[in-house]
């Protein structure tokens, strides 16, 4: 009979009623998680706090001069190291378009010791040293494949003599010193210009030189008076004394005169057209008696 | 009786305050279970439609994104009894519906249902001013109400006027602009014991949060299981809570009665424990599994296992049939309901044009409850869950969450009650600035 009772399966009892509070989180815990809700707070507690500990280790590691020592070097070895590759090596310098006086005057300017790191070629300034040279009209520098410093120079080409205080000059035809010139003979075939201020008229001359082609046996070169006008100087002392405005064109009417009455090759000192409607003639002494002479003889003028 | 608003309108402030941060939670404290809701104001509600209310009752305004529920143990009555207990059952609440919400809450708008409410009709009248009703004259028809002896130790917790009246016209809304000369108006006063207030007061202060706003709970859950229709054209709420049940009656969508019997599904759980001898928790299983309160001849068959732990086996292994269970819970519950009944006379809810009653709350869940209120309340008897808001989770939309989402409602929208109208000016301190704005608005 006992047998035939349904087994119950063992109850797992509840815990005994005990009076013990519902859970509940503690005020502590309750402020905190409010605090931990509050944006501000957030947002100072995931970028404020990693800022400060970041910024502050690295003050305190950065306090001690052997720390900053020694990250300095290794900078200093990883920049070295990577300027000194191959590829940014330069190991020599082409300089095309220069004469060599030119090319080894500007050789001498940029002392440089190859091979040598690009990153240490300041070529700006390089290119303001070469371009500092009186002969070099412009100049242009680039680092070429195959570490080639390529230096290409325009030089100045001479247009003139100017004979100045200090020497023989040689000017382009802007005015500007291309170099000295040791002696008239160096360079027979520019025209010469004197006088100071000559040289800030260049220009001026060589459109004169141009009108006095019929003149180039004679002319000896152009003299600046007054740093206002131009003389015009052939041989045998002979002056022509141009206007400071339309030189050109008072030149031409000497040149007009001459080739009619056959002009300079008279005994004359200067041809006078400062005053551009009153041509004066400045005759020799010697050439002045004659005059009179023939005056005197042509009047019947008693001779004495 | 303008210092006696001081904390009513501080709390409006408070009230403002919180809907400019956008985030405010609203707190049933409820005698079985109190529930936290997280309502975010994202401004999305733009000006009402001229013709009716807009989508959702108008209540878009609004979203819920924190929701909470937890057991009460220290709330009897509807009124704190153990302030250590309900505070942290508040914690509790309010931290898991904070964490849902992933936002920290500052501002708790909470209801409660016990305190004896009592109701009070006021009437006021005055002449107004100038020829137009102005907000001044609104101001001073509502102090000319006079206040009733509320008693010591009372506090006011709703004082809405309900209707105003302009020489013979009554049934006003807004008097303000019309044309006229005597303004008279109509006030409801719900008063309840001021140390209930001060109680809940304390335990929301104590979990760091600020009190936005008190409601009770009779009108919250009037507001949000009557549909418009009711509202406007008279019907009862009957909030069938855990430890009260809140009868409130609403005519022209205004509150015009509220009470509360202290009786409620707790007391329906009490009297299965004590019939039965079982403990308490067992016994809130077995009504909210297999209870009633209409018997039919089934029942007598539908036997109920009843489980115990005292380690006598007999006494463990007993049954009871279903219609033991139903004999025990329909004599209380149809208690609860002659109470209500008394109340309802006593309100002269039967002079309403309209005799609607909607039952809500967790204890109108009970089977077969309709049938039995239709019996003794009268033959208009529904049972109503609470209007549907943005983001309630599914858990919280059953009846016995009406107040929680009245109170969503509440928080949005609040009635205008006296402390919102402007403070007559004769009422004002001497020192007043306004007071002697508006004399030099009145003589210039």
């Amino acid at each position: 009979m006992r047998q035939m009772m349904r087994r119950e399966p063992p109850v797992t009892r509840p815990e005994p009623q005990v009076n013990h509070p519902d859970p509940a989180p503690s005020r502590l815990k309750y402020r905190l998680e409010r605090l931990m809700l509050t944006p501000l707070f957030r947002v100072t507690l995931r970028v404020g706090l990693p800022l400060v500990i970041g910024f502050g280790a690295t003050t305190w590691y950065f306090s001690y001069d052997s720390n900053r020592e020694a990250l300095m070097g290794q900078i200093a070895e990883l920049r070295d190291a990577f300027e000194t590759r191959p590829e940014f090596m330069v190991n020599l310098m082409a300089v095309d378009g220069a004469g060599d006086a030119v090319a080894s005057d500007i050789r001498a300017l940029l002392p440089l010791e190859f091979p040598i790191s690009s990153f240490d070629l300041d070529l700006d300034a390089m290119r303001e040293t070469v371009v500092a040279l009186d002969a070099v009209e412009t100049a242009q520098l680039r680092i070429r494949q195959g570490g080639v410093l390529q230096v290409e120079v325009v030089e100045r080409v001479p247009a003139v003599l100017w004979r100045s205080g200090a020497g023989l000059q040689l000017l382009d035809a802007s005015g500007v010193r291309v170099g000295p010139a040791q002696a008239r003979a160096e360079r027979p075939d520019l025209p010469v210009i004197a006088g100071p201020g000559a040289e800030a008229h260049v220009d001026e001359a060589l459109a004169l030189f141009d009108a006095a082609a019929p003149l180039a046996g004679r002319l000896r070169g152009l003299e600046r008076v007054g740093e206002r006008r131009w003389d015009v100087v052939l041989d045998r002392a002979q002056r022509i004394e141009l206007p400071s405005r339309n030189a050109v064109q008072a030149l031409e009417r000497v040149l007009a005169m001459d080739e009619a009455v056959d002009m300079l090759a008279r005994d004359i000192a200067a041809v006078d057209l400062r005053l551009p409607r009153r041509p004066t003639l400045r005759l020799r002494g010697g050439a002045v008696e004659d005059y009179w002479r023939i005056k005197a003889l042509e009047t019947g003028e008693q001779q004495q | 009786m303008i210092e006696l608003y001081e904390s009513q309108r501080a709390m409006r402030n408070v009230r403002k305050a919180a809907m400019q941060r956008g985030v405010v939670a609203v707190l049933d404290v409820g005698s079985s279970k109190i529930a936290c809701l997280v309502l975010r104001f994202d401004g999305t509600d733009g000006p009402m439609p001229d013709d009716g209310v807009g989508s959702l009752a108008g209540q878009t305004g609004f979203r819920v994104i924190g929701a909470a529920t937890t057991r009460s143990r220290g709330v009897r009555f509807g009124e704190i009894a153990a302030m250590g207990e309900t505070e942290r059952a508040i914690r509790t609440a309010v931290q898991a519906a904070q964490r849902m919400a992933g936002i920290r809450v500052d501002h708790v708008i909470a209801c409660f249902s016990g305190a004896e409410p009592r109701s009070y009709g006021l009437a006021g009248r005055v002449e107004i001013a100038g020829t137009m009703v102005t907000e001044q004259d609104v101001a001073r028809v509502l102090s000319a109400c006079d206040p009733p002896d509320i008693g010591v130790g009372r506090e006011v917790l709703h004082a809405q006027p309900v209707n105003f009246a302009l020489d013979h016209r009554s049934g006003l809304n807004d008097p303000r602009g019309q044309i006229g000369q005597e303004l008279a108006c109509d006030m409801h006063m719900l008063t309840c014991n001021a140390q209930a207030i001060q109680n809940l007061a304390h335990c929301v202060k104590r979990c760091d949060l600020e009190l936005a706003g008190l409601a009770s709970s009779a009108y919250v859950s009037g507001s949000a299981a009557l549909v418009e229709d009711e509202q406007e054209l008279g019907a009862a709420c009957i909030d069938m809570g855990g430890g009260a049940t809140g009868v409130s009656i609403f005519m022209k969508k205004h509150m015009i009665y509220a009470d509360t019997v202290p009786m409620g599904g707790d007391h329906v759980t009490g009297d299965i424990s004590m019939g039965l001898q079982i403990p308490m928790a067992m016994a809130e299983r077995i009504k909210t599994f297999h209870g009633g309160v209409v018997a039919t001849g089934m029942d007598d068959r539908e036997m109920i296992e009843i489980s115990g732990d005292t380690g006598d086996w007999h006494h463990d292994r007993r049954q009871v049939s279903r219609a033991e269970l139903i004999g025990i819970m329909r004599p209380r519950v149809e208690e609860i309901l002659e109470e209500v009944r008394a109340c309802l006379d006593a309100a002269g809810f039967d002079h309403m044009p309209s005799q609607q009653i909607v039952l809500t709350g967790g204890a109108s869940q009970i089977p077969g409850l309709d049938g039995l209120a239709s019996r003794i309340l009268g033959s208009q008897v529904r049972l109503g869950r609470p209007m549907r808001v943005h983001g309630l989770p599914q858990a919280a939309t059953g009846p016995n969450f009406a107040s929680a989402v009245g109170m969503c409602l509440f928080a949005a929208h609040p009635q205008d009650e006296w402390w919102d109208f402007e403070i007559p000016v004769d009422k004002y301190p001497v020192r007043s600035l306004k007071r002697a704005l508006h004399w030099f608005r009145e003589n210039w």
